[in-house]
């Protein structure tokens, strides 16, 4: 079977782009190939680790399970954009402080993740972060410290707020 | 691993897919969430000729109640359903289940339809379908068919769907007023694969169940609807007696199998383990009114 082919049009990280990419070709290869976006992370390519976690129309998804082509039309944040946004600053400085990263492999999966939990600001228990984070795996198992940062982050906006 | 090479159409309208479908016949694969299906095209274990995206089909993420049947489009994502006032106020079992689906990124992402028509004996929802005695619909060029929730889950994801048949909608009897519906499952780590789990759809009056629905996953190759459990209990005044007979029923109902998540006889005692917590639960909800 020849290799198929379409065009796409979409916005990713505030930038409009127009590319023509394989239907077979999923999300994250495409922004880590195509775009040159390399933060987000292949880990598992079947959903089960977390580590190519983006934000996609507003909601976190697995970027190695959706296609480029699904991707058509709509607007879509990684690690980078999400950084340069500002968005996520006083978390990722949490991450810094609290050592919540040691290979690093996962962090930006968690950090996407944990964004989506950041936006609808209330209290949550330590057991409600873990239950949103359980789809991000660390394999150096760093969970309690990047815990420790959500909760923080949290903390630290309520109190602000 | 990369998916292999495959032909890819998005379909505009239901009447599109369907055509699609038909013509298609089994090298085409619908695509709805991919929360199931793009892993087994990066692993290759699925090779699908075409693949008919439905994402962008209009009318099938919808949520509404007709005349006391709860009628959810097979689009609406796990996200829209756990968010939904009309399934929080009609549909306390999918709500409680719903808190076990999956993990957030992918249930942003999954669909009702996606995981009934998928028919993972490990899925919350085929289990509460089944014991909410719901019926889906479905449709081919011919028309539409509806198929009770029982009838519909055939084998290891297999179901009474054509080839040519896209699931549409799921209709669903809203919960009655009385109704005590309880959502219990085990697994190794939340939004993980059910070790065991149990949808439980009950109606307690003066300390007797007056009607007892008990829908077992995780454990056979379909939802399993245990009605020798049931009649251990049915019209009989509850006490710890009849508490143990249900749970010595369940092993004529239900014959696990094996598989990464247990043994056989480690799912069994489980189960039975989560039958004695949901019927004390049921009870305790029962009689605070």
């Amino acid at each position: 079977m020849d290799e198929i082919s379409m065009e796409i049009s979409l916005t990713v990280n505030g930038e409009k782009i127009t590319k023509t990419v394989p239907v077979r070709q999923h999300l994250v290869d495409f922004l880590r190939i195509e775009l040159g976006l390399t933060g987000s992370h292949l880990g598992c390519e079947h959903g089960i680790c977390g580590a190519c976690s983006i934000r996609v129309d507003g909601a976190v998804v697995r970027g190695c399970l959706m296609l480029a082509v699904q991707a058509d039309g709509t607007e879509v944040f990684t690690i980078e954009g999400l950084t340069e946004t500002g968005e996520i600053a006083d978390l990722q400085n949490n991450f810094v402080e609290r050592n919540a990263m040691q290979c690093g492999y996962c962090t930006p999966g968690m950090l996407v993740t944990a964004a989506e939990l950041l936006r609808d600001l209330k209290p949550r228990s330590r057991e409600d972060i873990r239950n949103h984070l359980s789809g991000n795996f660390c394999r150096c198992t760093g969970y309690h410290a990047i815990v420790d940062a959500v909760e923080k982050t949290i903390n630290k906006r309520l109190e602000d707020s | 691993m990369k998916a292999p090479k495959f032909n890819y159409i998005k379909a505009k309208s239901r009447h599109q897919a369907l055509e699609l479908l038909d013509s298609l016949g089994d090298e085409g694969r619908i695509i709805a969430g991919g929360q199931s299906l793009m892993p087994t095209l990066n692993m290759r274990l699925s090779q699908p000729d075409t693949l008919i995206d439905i994402n962008q089909i209009p009318d099938l993420q919808r949520i509404a109640v007709e005349n006391d049947i709860v009628k959810i489009g097979a689009l609406c994502r796990h996200a829209d359903i756990a968010q939904s006032p009309i399934i929080n106020e009609h549909l306390s079992l999918i709500s409680q289940a719903m808190y076990h689906v999956a993990h957030v990124a992918v249930r942003n992402r999954g669909t009702i339809g996606g995981s009934i028509a998928l028919a993972d004996p490990a899925a919350e929802l085929p289990a509460c379908a089944v014991a909410l005695g719901a019926t889906l619909a479905v449709e081919s060029i011919n028309g539409r068919r509806e198929i009770a929730a029982e009838d519909f889950f055939k084998g290891l994801y297999e179901t009474a769907r054509q080839s040519n048949e896209l699931l549409v909608e799921i209709m669903i009897p809203r919960e009655k007023s009385d109704d005590v519906s309880v959502f219990m499952e085990l697994a190794q780590r939340h939004g993980d694969f059910a070790i065991a789990g149990l949808a439980c759809l009950a109606r307690v009056k003066n300390k007797s169940f007056e009607k007892l629905r008990l829908v077992y996953f995780g454990s056979e190759d379909k939802p399993t609807l245990a009605r020798k459990t049931a009649d251990a209990v049915i019209g009989k005044t509850w006490s710890e007696k009849r508490r143990a007979a249900a749970i010595d029923a369940l092993a004529d109902d239900l014959d696990p199998m094996e598989n990464l998540q247990g043994s056989a006889s480690m799912k069994l005692h489980l189960q039975k383990v989560l039958t004695g917590r949901v019927l004390d639960t049921v009870i305790d909800r029962g009689g605070i009114e």
